[in-house]
């Protein structure tokens, strides 16, 4: 199973391609300032090349946010109700791990004859489309830590943020007649008792590392910066504490950081030992499609201005027209 | 000029039948949705979270709701009052095409029971794009219902509430410009958000503005269509002298559409696109065919004097319409992985139920309330 390959469907070639820059230029004058990230945000590195495939986040992830067992259709005439094998994010799956597969698998974080692994969950945009779209207020962002959390008992489910994460996060549970959006919370809940993401706190290597910004992006610097082969205590759980690291040596990297600058920047990083857009990570431009929604919205709304001298303007004239035409108009029986 | 009167004629007919039939049928697959979820009557999933519930039933529904906007706008604000017969039937229509977008996405929200959140000030997010399109389609609800109004009254003989209406009718009228523009635009902003996953040759700064434009062309085409195939079915006097000074306007309207469609494609190089072989393609340039056969007809004087190739070009218009929108949300737009969208049977059902009680209740209307002119003959 090539979980991560793309079917094209309905589309022509070089559409995704052209789609990766919004126009920018054109928008210059019409987008919002982009947000800016929070000095104390808090983030993820995943680091794929460190990723063993053991899917015990998945686990972890289920059972600290209560979620039910997740089984792909066609697995279910064997597997009833109890191994969760979820394939992808759903309405019942806030994190999955995902497989890249090439020739013949021989070789990790290889693109050709090789394998990789990739974690999927909510990026914790720096300047969220959910957010943005949101009518009620379910999507929110913590502006200290820039977590983004949803509130079912806001959420109307129109699945506008669905519709409008760049990266294809919230989820709704379409077979249940009461059903919710899904969306990783970055375990505020446990964060919230001192605690760390639930998947970071199982993660055995290290690649899912949890940890203010600030210091995984030091610690990305580290490994980008050194020399592959060289040793390197790669740091687990939590960035700083006093966990024994997961003591290896520095993979082959592939150039940047996704999520540096992804649709505004996000908190949760990937390094990776393939390019990004071959394990499903969509390639996107950097500026935030929230800015420029936002910022058309502000430029035809600015404190309803145009609306209100635009209704005082209907007004006089459909007044004045009325008045004119009532005559030419029969009295009504 | 004769005055509006009831249609005399019989409810029940083999079409009213019909039409009742595909309602009954889209109710019970509505049931299905309640018990079950989105997903046991829906084909729309996580990659197609919108399906043509949102697509059909409220963007190309209101769309063809845009009768009455664009009707108020040329005899209220432009003063042409020789168009006031085209008025009430163009309310009508806007009447069940929103009353009914209003209905659709009841049943298409995933947590309908919390749909009151948007009218509390506590909860509502002002920079969401869906704010401004449900409180904007609710408030216009209303005034439809305030502008259609007197139809009401006259039946039931309330001229004194009647005389008070008319006299602030004007402020209704205004609403009746005004939050139309505001929401169908938006109805375009709402995809500037979705910039990396829409085709450039649908996503512009320009959405918003092409979204008005169209709906108000194809407002004036379901009046058009209406007042043709109403006065045909039911022998009333044609009203194609009336449609034909109509038709320059909507033919300029359409033009300027091209244009800036045309323009904008080429200041922004996305014409290339349009020449790569796929279904999105092909559907860009049937929907721009449409437009343009529109416009041809309608900008030529001998294309306005045809009522055939009138009423053609209406259909072109509406067609064309539908299908820009249909593209814009779903056909140019790229899910992130492996997902795919054809509505189901029961989903398509669910649409064509809703369609037939916008013309089931348009005909109970017309023949029970004074909406349209020269009937005078049957009394
Ligand atoms: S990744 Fe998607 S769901 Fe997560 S914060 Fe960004 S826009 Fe919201
Ligand atoms: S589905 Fe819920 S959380 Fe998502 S945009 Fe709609 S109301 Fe907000
Ligand atoms: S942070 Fe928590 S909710 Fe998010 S993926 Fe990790 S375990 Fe799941």
């Amino acid at each position: 199973m090539n979980a991560v390959d793309r079917r094209d469907f309905l589309r022509g070639a070089g559409f995704a391609t052209a789609a990766a820059a919004l126009p920018t230029e054109a928008s210059a004058g019409i987008a919002r300032p982009p947000k800016e990230i929070s000095p104390q945000a808090v983030g993820m590195l995943y680091d794929s090349t460190l990723c063993i495939g053991c899917k015990a986040c998945v686990a972890a992830c289920k059972a600290a946010n209560n979620m039910p067992p997740d089984i792909p259709q066609h697995l279910t005439d064997w597997n009833e109700d109890t191994w969760d094998t979820p394939e992808d994010l759903s309405g019942r799956t806030l994190n999955v791990i995902k497989v890249y597969r090439n020739g013949t698998a021989e070789q990790k974080d290889h693109e050709i004859n090789g394998f990789a692994f990739v974690k999927r969950h909510c990026l914790h945009c720096v300047d969220p489309s959910c957010v943005s779209v949101c009518p009620v207020s379910a999507m929110q962002k913590d502006e200290v830590t820039g977590i983004v959390t949803h509130d079912p008992d806001r959420c109307i489910g129109c699945r506008y943020c669905v519709y409008g994460c760049p990266f294809g996060v919230p989820q709704f549970d379409f077979n249940n007649p009461l059903g919710k959006i899904a969306k990783c919370q970055f375990c505020s809940h446990l964060q919230k008792k001192g605690q760390i993401p639930a998947c970071c706190d199982v993660c055995p290597t290290g690649a899912s590392l949890f940890g203010p910004v600030k210091e995984i992006e030091q610690e990305i610097e580290r490994r980008l910066t050194a020399a592959p082969g060289t040793p390197h205590e790669f740091p687990r759980g939590k960035i700083g504490e006093n966990r024994p690291p997961n003591a290896a040596t520095i993979p082959h990297y592939v150039k940047g950081i996704y999520g540096e600058h992804e649709a505004g920047g996000t908190q949760v990083r990937y390094l990776a030992g393939i390019p990004f857009p071959k394990l499903g990570l969509p390639t996107l431009g950097r500026q935030s499609p929230a800015s420029l929604s936002e910022g058309m919205q502000h430029t035809l709304y600015h404190w309803l201005i145009a609306p209100v001298v635009a209704f005082l303007g209907f007004a006089f004239l459909a007044r004045r027209n009325m008045a004119q035409h009532a005559d030419d108009e029969a009295p009504k029986s | 000029m004769s005055t509006a009167t009831p249609l005399r004629r019989s409810l029940i007919t083999p079409t009213t039948l019909v039409l009742v039939a595909l309602v009954v049928i889209a109710f019970y697959f509505l049931g299905v949705r309640f018990l079950f979820g989105l997903g046991a009557v829906a084909n729309i999933n996580s990659g197609y979270p919108w399906g043509i519930w949102v697509v059909v039933d409220v963007i190309i529904g209101t769309a063809f709701g845009c009768g009455g906007f664009a009707m108020a706008l040329l005899v209220y604000i432009f003063n042409r009052g020789q168009y006031h017969p085209l008025m009430r039937p163009a309310l009508l229509s806007g009447l069940f095409g929103y009353t009914l977008g209003g209905f659709a996405v009841i049943f298409d929200l995933g947590r309908y029971w919390h749909a009151y959140n948007l009218l509390l000030p506590w909860y509502i997010q002002p920079n969401s794009v869906m704010l401004e399109v449900a409180l904007c389609v609710m408030a216009y609800v209303v005034v439809l219902w305030i502008e259609f109004a007197p139809a009401f009254l006259e039946r039931l003989g309330l001229t004194g509430i009647k005389r008070v209406l008319d006299r602030w009718m004007f402020v209704f009228a205004a609403l009746g410009v005004l939050l139309p523009t505001m929401h169908q635009s938006s109805l375009g902003s709402m995809l500037l958000v979705m910039g990396y996953k829409l085709s450039p040759l649908w996503f512009t700064l320009w959405l918003p503005a092409l979204f008005v434009i169209s709906a108000l062309a194809m407002g004036y085409a379901v009046v058009m269509f209406e007042a043709t195939v109403v006065s045909k079915t039911f022998s009333l006097p044609s009203e194609h002298a009336l449609i034909s000074k109509l038709s320059l306007v909507v033919g300029c309207i359409t033009v300027g559409w091209l244009v800036l469609r045309w323009v904008d494609l080429f200041a922004r190089d996305a014409v290339p696109l349009a020449f790569v072989g796929s279904v999105s393609v092909f559907l860009f340039w049937v929907e721009n065919a449409l437009f343009l056969f529109a416009a041809l007809v309608f900008v030529t004087p001998a294309g306005r004097a045809s009522p055939r190739a009138s009423l053609l070009a209406a259909v072109a218009l509406l067609a064309g319409g539908s299908l820009y929108r249909l593209d814009a949300y779903l056909v140019g737009y790229q899910p992130l992985s492996n997902w795919s969208y054809f509505p189901s049977v029961p989903e398509l059902m669910v649409s064509i139920g809703v369609i037939s009680l916008e013309i089931l209740l348009y005909l109970v209307f017309i023949k029970t309330l004074p909406v349209l002119h020269g009937d005078a003959a049957h009394r």
